[in-house]
């Protein structure tokens, strides 16, 4: 073996050349520099997250308490620092493409390729490692209390998704050290995502970022869907439930059923890729309709896994708010089982322009436009649930009124495009880009958004800064509204999406709009974390460890913040809808137990953290073409779950008399606060005890 | 078709005369060279933007009355208004619900059936009733410019489509390379290109006019070169610009078309093939190899493997070698 083969054999194609910070030095350019400094960052950041926690002595902390947890809290909280990790810099590449294109003029100082890159990993971040992560997080934390749950049904497959859904983010984070991302867009067209076309690791990178986080989200689907149906406290029928339980049914539904398409569709590209396959590519029989359709049969119903979770924050937090109970209850389970189910029969709609028969079209667009019925139907419930309420214009609130003006233009935007003829015409262009961030963005980001700072008092016990909280949502919404509400206008004029640089001049002043709200976004984004600071600095002033600082309708209010591991010293019995709030009325609330139970909790693993570094060094393998290290990760990834299986001491007993302990504690903090109305929120008097306003109590006639 | 055509603008007189002063301002900039659907110089362009009006003004039965009640919600319920009914336990109203699905449902069905009929009128498979008889012409998506083929005339040309007004302009289109997106946003809709396929696009300019036509689907570094220009011109000029390229325009043989094929822009392309009797970044072809649009949708068809080196647009495609004396 000559010294050539031996390197080949042991690196594949990863060699000196593959650094990403090379080129800056050969080649040096604006766009290189961007380049070269987006990976220092990550080594600095990586480094710098290295050096603090061993300064903070927090190792063993990080070890025993999150990273083998299998606490359905705490893997939550890590994937919404996962998510807020990789929004950070998919925000920072949007404002990167919108520097570019508002100085596109016929050039610009990023190159066609580098723009290209940009735009990829921006949709593939934003849509699997910022939305999704975010979901996940806010589902895992907060159904289990809503249920009345202990746990989720399966802790250890929770931390392993976990662990596969960061393998993904950390492929992508190392693509921007070794190699280079595709340019092939979010959604991976071949051929051009081919071998033929693009042979270097762009798309190998894309394809293994998606099959592993697929599988680790279909595994959540399964998790959550099981834990909804198998963990409900007694009493709580599935209409007694709270209605972002129901949002999350509907969203398992989708990832169960609407991730597996993506997850075979990129397997077989990588069949296409590494052993010479052909479903495909242009020639002997391939053909990438059926890749098209394989992604949209995942594509659409995933925009509907998205916003259906943020219909459901919203639904807590407008009832909340509004100091009322939910109108249309039965409506809105109906209207969101109705979307889930329909989001499956629409995906042609992304299509409409690939030449089938008007009669197809029709059907599709059709079923599109009915989507626009039950998601009206939810807006209406919403407002009639503030109708007769007593708002407070709290964060979430103000969320929510970004979100019904600013969902609506997209709902509106999205019948538009529902229809094939306007189609024909806008689609591909800057138009579509303003719609489904229109939709994203209020929706989905501001639901998410609003649900932090909903719930973040429970998890942390101490609420979140009031006046950043403001500052971060008015930031989102005129932000939003400046940087895509003009990409309508120049989806009119015919600007194409994906758009390095143009010759139209007229294109320009719409592009300088849109620059000014990615600087709204940015400051947003940064904002969330100086809010974070700030509300940490303050927490002893801004605790509410009773836990329930927003007079909380729904089961995890009735706990102490942040709850203890077992969720509930006892087990709720649940008698009606909104259980807390009917509690709080009758009395039955913050009662002692008369005898508590030894509790069973699941042991902690290190699984999921194996198959977390397992599978992030199979996939730089298969990327880089390094077989012996694919095989032996390949096989240790398999004999990790196999060694898994023959551990059997999975849980452990905690006394009933320490829960007594801590049950009675927490309720003797109880007793000692004071309660208070509403105005008072957001002072610092409030410290999670909440006096009842009914309106006998407050002299308004009912 | 012309009839429902002539329906829809009727309907939304006022509408459509807003809709045509944003136009004009946003087109203003570019007035020689149109390229959006907003100042059409076609039928089907100005069905489809009548139709945009027509489903934004049914929409806004549901939607203006989210605009002005969450306001008046906000401010009436509002903490601090005493004054105000607070109901906490009323959460349901059969009459109310009735109104919220009852409308929404209304709206889209009159909506479905507008689609139903916009979708058939303006399918781009079917040819517009036009006096004139049809124009052939044939579309290969090249990265990154445009070759068509007038099959009749015996001509061919990159990045410049001439066609006659008030004909109803047949295109037939393929790849051969990656997908692409074909469009001509002033006369119709978008159709996919694919590699061994074929789709359709009917086109009818009803006014002459310089109209951009594009690719907007990414394809690579030269994407955004990947402009051409729609010439509609009167049936005369239309056979004056016909014999030009007949006359001005160089041979498109096989090996001369593989070596087009090879990724460049319409502008590099140009300074291999083109002269100085052709406009910048276009290229005439004045004799044409018959039957080459079939032979590139067939290559891809026979059931044996095309390789890399012989697929136009891949990174590994090998072009045939230019003849000597030939600058490439």
């Amino acid at each position: 073996m000559t010294h050539d083969q031996m390197t080949t054999w042991l690196f594949g194609r990863l060699d000196i050349s593959s650094l990403a910070i090379l080129p800056a030095i050969r080649n040096p350019s604006t766009s290189e520099f961007i380049a070269a400094g987006a990976a220092i960052i990550v080594i600095v950041g990586g480094i710098g997250a290295v050096l603090l926690i061993t300064w903070l002595g927090a190792w063993r902390t990080l070890w025993r308490d999150w990273l083998t947890s299998t606490d359905h809290k705490r893997i939550g909280i890590m994937y919404i620092v996962l998510a807020l990790v990789m929004m950070t810099r998919g925000v920072l590449e949007a404002g990167v493409m919108r520097t570019q294109q508002a100085f596109g003029l016929g050039g610009g100082f990023l190159t066609p390729e580098h723009f290209a890159e940009l735009f990829t990993t921006h949709g593939t971040i934003m849509i699997f490692f910022v939305a999704m992560p975010l979901i996940a997080g806010i589902v895992n934390y907060i159904v289990p209390l809503q249920i009345g749950a202990r746990d989720m049904s399966f802790p250890v497959m929770n931390q392993i998704s976990l662990g596969l859904t960061t393998t993904g983010a950390v492929l992508l984070m190392l693509s921007l050290l070794f190699g280079q991302f595709s340019t092939g867009t979010w959604s991976s067209y071949p051929p051009y995502t081919g071998i033929d076309f693009q042979p270097g690791p762009g798309p190998d990178y894309w394809i293994w970022t998606i099959v592993f986080s697929g599988i680790g989200t279909t595994m959540s689907g399964i998790n959550f869907a099981v834990t909804i149906h198998k963990e409900r406290a007694p009493g709580m029928t599935l209409f007694k439930m709270p209605l972002f339980c129901w949002t999350v049914i509907c969203t398992s539904i989708i990832m169960i059923f609407a991730l597996p398409p993506l997850t075979v569709a990129a397997l077989m590209l990588a069949a296409d890729r590494y052993m010479d396959f052909h479903f495909f590519t242009n020639d002997l029989g391939g053909n990438m309709m059926n890749f098209v359709n394989l992604f949209w049969l995942f594509g659409h119903p995933e925009v509907y896994l998205l916003v259906i979770p943020a219909y459901g924050v919203f639904s807590e937090t407008i009832a909340t708010f509004s100091g009322k109970r939910l109108y249309g209850y039965t409506s809105l389970v109906f209207a969101t089982m109705a979307i889930a189910v329909l989001s499956f029969c629409v995906w042609l709609h992304h299509f409409f322009t690939m030449g089938q028969s008007a009669n197809v079209n029709i059907a599709f667009g059709i079923a599109s436009m009915l989507i626009a019925v039950p998601t009206g139907v939810k807006v209406y419930d919403w407002m009639a649930t503030m109708f007769r309420g007593r708002i407070r214009m709290t964060v979430p609130m103000i969320y929510a009124i970004g979100f019904f003006y600013l969902f609506v233009i997209g709902g509106l935007t999205g019948v538009i495009l529902a229809n094939p003829t306007i189609t024909y015409q806008v689609h591909n262009t800057l138009f579509l880009v303003a719609h489904f961030h229109n939709v994203i963005i209020p929706g989905v980001v501001f639901g998410l958004l609003s649900g932090y700072h909903y719930w973040f008092p429970k998890a942390f016990g101490f609420r979140l800064h009031e006046g950043w909280g403001r500052a971060v949502a008015l930031l989102w919404i005129f932000g939003f509204s400046f940087a895509f509400l003009p990409l309508y206008v120049v989806g009119f004029m015919g600007m194409a999406r994906r758009t390095a640089n143009y010759t139209d001049p007229s294109y320009q002043p719409m592009m300088w709009l849109a620059l000014f709200g990615a600087a709204l976004i940015v400051s947003a984004v940064f904002s969330i974390l100086i809010q974070l600071w700030v509300s940490i600095r303050n927490r002893a002033a801004l605790a509410a460890p009773v836990g329930d600082p927003w007079n909380g309708r729904t089961l995890e209010w009735s706990v102490s913040s942040p709850p203890p591991a077992y969720n509930f010293a006892v087990i709720p019995q649940v008698e009606t809808r909104d259980d807390f709030a009917d509690a709080k009325t009758s009395g039955r609330a913050y009662a002692d137990a008369e005898r508590y139970e030894d509790i069973e909790m699941p042991n902690n693993t290190a699984i999921g953290l194996t198959i977390c570094v397992l599978t992030t060094i199979l996939g730089m393998a298969l990327i880089f073409y390094i077989w012996w290290l694919a095989i032996l990760s390949g096989a240790l990834v398999l004999i990790a779950f196999i060694g898994r299986t023959y551990i059997l001491d999975n849980t452990h007993t905690i006394p009933g008399a320490e829960v007594a302990a801590g049950h009675k504690a927490w309720l003797a903090q109880v007793r000692a606060a004071s309660p208070i109305t509403r105005d008072a929120e957001t002072s610092t008097a409030n410290r999670g005890l909440a006096r009842l306003e009914l309106p006998e109590f407050t002299g308004a006639a009912e | 078709m012309m009839s429902f055509l002539k329906s829809l603008p009727s309907n939304f007189g006022r509408w459509r005369f807003l809709v045509m002063g944003l136009s004009i301002l946003l087109i203003s900039a570019c007035s020689e060279r149109r390229s959006s659907f907003l100042d059409p110089g076609g039928p089907i362009a100005a069905a489809q933007r009548a139709h945009l009006i027509e489903v934004v003004a049914w929409t806004m039965i549901a939607i203006l009355p989210v605009f002005i009640l969450v306001p008046m919600l906000l401010w009436r319920y509002r903490y601090k208004n005493r004054k105000a009914r607070y109901t906490p336990n009323w959460e349901f109203s059969g009459w109310l619900d009735l109104v919220m699905w009852g409308v929404p449902f209304i709206i889209i069905a009159v909506l479905s059936t507008l689609l139903i009929r916009s979708t058939h009128a303006l399918d781009p498979y079917k040819p517009i009733a036009s006096e004139q008889p049809p124009l052939a012409v044939q579309v290969v998506g090249l990265d990154w410019k445009w070759l068509f083929v007038y099959p009749d005339l015996g001509i061919a040309t990159v990045n410049e489509l001439a066609i006659p007004t008030d004909t109803s302009v047949a295109l037939d289109l393929t790849s051969d390379t990656v997908m692409q997106s074909f469009i001509v946003p002033a006369l119709a809709g978008q159709i996919y290109v694919m590699a061994g396929m074929r789709t359709k696009l009917h086109v009818l300019a009803d006014e002459p006019g310089t109209f951009e036509g594009e690719n907007v689907q990414f394809t690579g570094v030269g994407f955004t070169d990947q402009k051409f220009e729609t010439l509609a011109m009167s049936p005369e000029d239309f056979a004056a610009w016909s014999a030009r390229v007949k006359k001005d325009g160089v041979v498109l043989d096989a090996a001369t078309y593989g070596r087009l094929a090879a990724a460049s822009t319409g502008r590099q392309a140009h300074e291999t093939f083109g002269s100085a009797q052709m406009p910048d970044g276009v290229i005439y072809f004045g004799q044409v190899k018959p039957g080459l649009f079939d032979s590139i949708i067939h290559r891809y068809m026979q059931g044996t493997p095309v390789p890399t080196a012989e697929q136009p647009g891949a990174t590994g495609y090998v072009p045939p070698t230019a003849p000597r004396g030939d600058s490439q």
